[in-house]
C-alpha cells in the first residue's frame, strides 16, 4: 500500500498539523519508505494470536473516587500562553 | 581534589562521607567542568546556583544514611522538575515551567541528591543520535565528529565527560542503553512499571521507562534503587517490596545460563561486533556461567512493530500539546482549528511530526486491524518468545547495537537506516523486561562498544550481579582525553 499526496494532506488534517506545501513531497517519500519497512508484519500468520494489551501481569488498578487536590488555579494557569485571572484564553469559537 | 570528578559515583560517595571532600567543592568541580564543556551542547539547563545552596545546606548538615548524600546530578530534560524548566527538547516546551517534580527525581532528592541541571535529548525523546532537538545535536566525548546516540545523548555525553557523577535517561526503544554503548558506560533499562512514569514527558506509555545511566554496574545499582519503587500516581507501578540492589550485588555467577539467541546475528553486521560478542561469552564462560543457545524466532519483527505501537501512543500522548494550557503558541492563524495546526506545525520538529502522521493513520478508521492490532499480536509473539526461553536460561547476552557511534549527519536523510540501529534493544521494552548494557570493547576506530544483559521481568538483580562480574574480568575503561576544555 502507498500513501499519496492527499492522504498525508489528510492524516495531517486528523492530527492538527498544517503541513508546508514545499515539504510534502519529502514526508511523502518518508513516511511510504517506513511503511514499507513496518508492513513486513503482513509475513507473519497472526489469526489465532490473541493481541498484546498489557505486558504487566495485573489488571490497572482503581483509585476511591475522591478529591485528593485541587485549588491550585494558579498553578494550572501559570505555563499557559494567554489567560486571564480564572480562564485559558483561545481565539473566539461562537459567534 | 581536582581529579574527583573522574571517580565512579560510589568512590565520590565513599570521599563525600570520610570528609575528603565537602558536596560544596564536589559540586563547584562539576560546575567548573560544565563550564569548559559547553561545546557539547549536553546541557538544555543549569541550576548551578540552586546546586551550590543545597550543596552548602548539606555540608553544614551532613546526613550520610542516604545512598546519594551530598551528591549533585543532572538529569534528561524529560523529568518534570519543579520550577526549573522542562522541554523534552521541543521548541513546543521551550517556555514549559513545571509546579510539580516527577516521582523518580524526587525519589532522588529523597536520597539525598540535589539537581545541576537539565539534559539535551532527541524531541520527545524520539531518536538514536541526539540530532532530533530543538536544542541542537549534542556531541560525543569520544570525538567531536560523533554523535553521543539518543534519544538520552546529553545524558551519555555528560556522563562520560564527567559533568555528572551518575545520571537517569528515559528508555523507549533503548534510549538509555544504545548512548551508553556508544560512550562506554553503563545503563539499564528497568523492568516496565519499577520506576513511576508519573511526571515524566510521556512518548509511547506501554514502552517508556526511566533508568540510570552510569560509570559503573556498581553506581547502576545504587541509582536504581534510589529512583525505583511503588508509585500510586502511575497505573502502571508494580507494587512489590523495595529491593537493596547495591546491598545485594554479589560477583559470583557460577552455574547460572546465559541464553544466547542466534538471530541476533544480523547480516551486515561488522565483525568487530561479533568478535566483542565472543568476547563477552568467552568471560561469562570462564566466570562458571553455562552458555546455552535459544533462539527468538520474532526478533526481526521487532522494529516494524515498535514503529507501529510507539508511534500510535506518541499520536494520542502528544494530542495535549494544542497551544492553550502551556507551552507554545502560535500567532497565526484565524480560528481556533488554524491556531492549534500552525502551533504543532511550528511546535514540533520533522521527526516527532512524522511519528505522529505514523500513528495518526495506523490509529484511522479502516486502518485500525491492519496495523495497530496486527502490531499488538506481533507483540504478543515477541513476548512469547522471551517468555520460552526464560524456562531455559537466566539471562540472555547480546550485543547492544549493531555499530559504534556514527558521524553527526550520517543517518539523518534516512529515517528507516536511523531506526534500524535499536534492531537489538527494542524487543526488550516490546516485552517489558529489564536489559542491561555494559561497555566491553573498542571498535578499530577506538570508539566503544557495549554488550547487552537481557533478564526476566524484576530479575534486575541478576543482571547487575552478572553484569559486576563481567565489569571486573573485561578490563574495559573509558580513557577519553578533554578536547573540548
Amino acid at each position: 500500500m502507498s500513501l499519496d499526496k492527499e492522504k498525508i494532506k489528510h492524516v495531517a488534517k486528523l492530527a492538527r498539523i498544517s503541513v508546508d506545501e514545499a515539504k510534502v513531497d519529502s514526508l511523502t517519500k518518508d513516511l511510504n519508505s517506513i511503511f514499507k519497512f513496518i508492513e513486513q508484519l503482513n509475513e507473519l500468520n497472526t489469526d489465532k494470536v490473541e493481541p498484546l494489551t498489557s505486558i504487566l501481569n495485573q489488571s490497572l488498578r482503581s483509585r476511591k473516587d475522591e478529591i485528593s487536590d485541587g485549588k491550585i488555579r494558579e498553578k494550572i494557569l501559570k505555563n499557559s500562553p494567554k489567560k486571564n485571572e480564572e480562564f485559558f484564553v483561545v481565539p473566539k469559537v461562537v459567534e | 581534589m581536582s581529579n574527583i570528578t573522574n571517580q565512579s559515583l560510589s568512590e565520590i560517595l565513599e570521599s563525600i562521607k570520610s570528609k575528603k571532600i565537602s558536596s560544596l567543592e564536589l559540586t563547584q568541580a562539576y560546575i567548573k567542568n560544565i563550564e569548559n564543556a559547553k561545546k557539547l551542547n549536553s546541557f538544555v539547563t543549569t541550576t548551578f546556583d540552586q546546586a551550590l545552596e543545597n550543596a552548602k545546606k548539606f555540608d553544614n548538615k551532613p546526613n550520610n544514611e542516604q545512598l546519594l548524600s551530598g551528591v549533585p546530578i543532572a538529569v534528561k530534560d524529560l523529568f518534570c522538575t519543579e520550577n526549573v524548566k522542562t522541554t523534552a527538547g521541543s521548541n513546543i516546551l521551550n517556555n514549559f515551567v513545571p509546579s510539580y517534580e516527577s516521582t523518580v527525581t524526587k525519589n532522588l532528592w529523597n536520597n539525598g541528591a540535589f539537581l545541576l541541571g537539565k539534559l539535551n535529548c532527541d524531541e520527545f525523546a524520539m531518536g538514536s543520535s541526539n540530532e532530533t532537538s530543538f536544542f541542537g545535536n549534542v556531541i560525543n566525548p569520544i570525538g567531536d565528529h560523533l554523535v553521543p546516540g539518543g534519544s538520552s545523548g546529553g545524558s551519555s555525553s555528560a556522563l562520560a565527560a564527567d559533568l555528572t557523577p551518575a545520571t537517569i535517561g528515559t528508555d523507549t526503544g533503548g534510549s538509555i542503553r544504545q548512548p551508553a554503548s556508544f560512550t562506554g558506560t553503563v545503563g539499564l533499562k528497568p523492568t516496565y512499571g519499577l520506576c513511576s512514569r508519573w511526571g515524566i514527558v510521556a512518548f509511547a506509555s506501554s514502552l517508556d521507562q526511566a533508568g540510570p545511566m552510569t560509570k559503573t554496574v556498581n553506581d547502576c545499582s545504587i541509582m536504581l534503587e534510589a529512583m525505583s519503587g511503588f508509585d500510586d500516581k502511575d497505573s502502571t507501578s508494580i507494587n512489590k517490596k523495595k529491593e537493596s540492589y547495591s546491598k545485594n550485588l554479589k560477583d559470583n555467577i557460577k552455574g547460572l545460563k546465559i541464553g544466547i539467541p542466534k538471530e541476533y546475528r544480523v547480516d551486515n553486521m561488522p565483525k568487530e561486533i561479533d568478535e566483542l560478542w565472543e568476547k563477552g561469552k568467552k568471560i561469562l564462560k570462564d566466570l562458571g556461567a553455562q552458555l546455552i543457545d535459544i533462539s527468538l524466532p520474532h526478533t526481526k519483527y521487532a522494529l516494524p512493530t515498535y514503529y507501529i505501537v510507539a508511534p500510535a501512543e506518541a499520536s494520542s500522548n502528544l494530542a495535549r500539546y494544542d497551544g492553550v494550557r502551556y507551552g507554545y503558541r502560535s500567532q497565526k492563524g484565524k480560528d481556533l482549528i488554524e491556531m492549534y495546526e500552525n502551533t504543532r506545525s511550528e511546535g514540533f520538529g520533522d521527526e516527532v511530526k512524522r511519528r505522529i502522521l505514523i500513528g495518526t493513520y495506523v490509529l484511522s478508521s479502516g486502518y485500525y486491524d491492519a496495523y495497530y492490532l496486527k502490531a499488538q499480536k506481533v507483540r504478543q509473539l515477541i513476548k512469547k518468545d522471551f517468555d520460552d526461553s526464560f524456562t531455559k536460561v537466566d539471562a540472555i547476552l547480546t550485543p547492544s547495537t549493531p555499530s559504534s557511534a556514527f558521524k553527526i549527519g550520517e543517518k539523518t536523510n534516512d529515517p528507516v537506516s536511523m531506526y534500524l540501529n535499536d534492531i537489538f534493544t527494542v524487543p526488550v521494552n516490546l516485552a517489558g523486561l529489564p536489559a542491561l548494557s555494559l561497555p566491553a570493547g573498542l571498535d578499530k576506530q577506538g570508539y566503544p562498544l557495549g554488550l547487552q544483559l537481557i533478564g526476566k521481568a524484576l530479575d534486575e538483580q541478576k543482571i547487575l550481579n552478572i553484569g559486576h562480574a563481567f565489569e571486573k574480568n573485561c578490563g574495559y575503561k573509558n580513557e577519553i582525553k578533554k578536547w573540548w576544555s
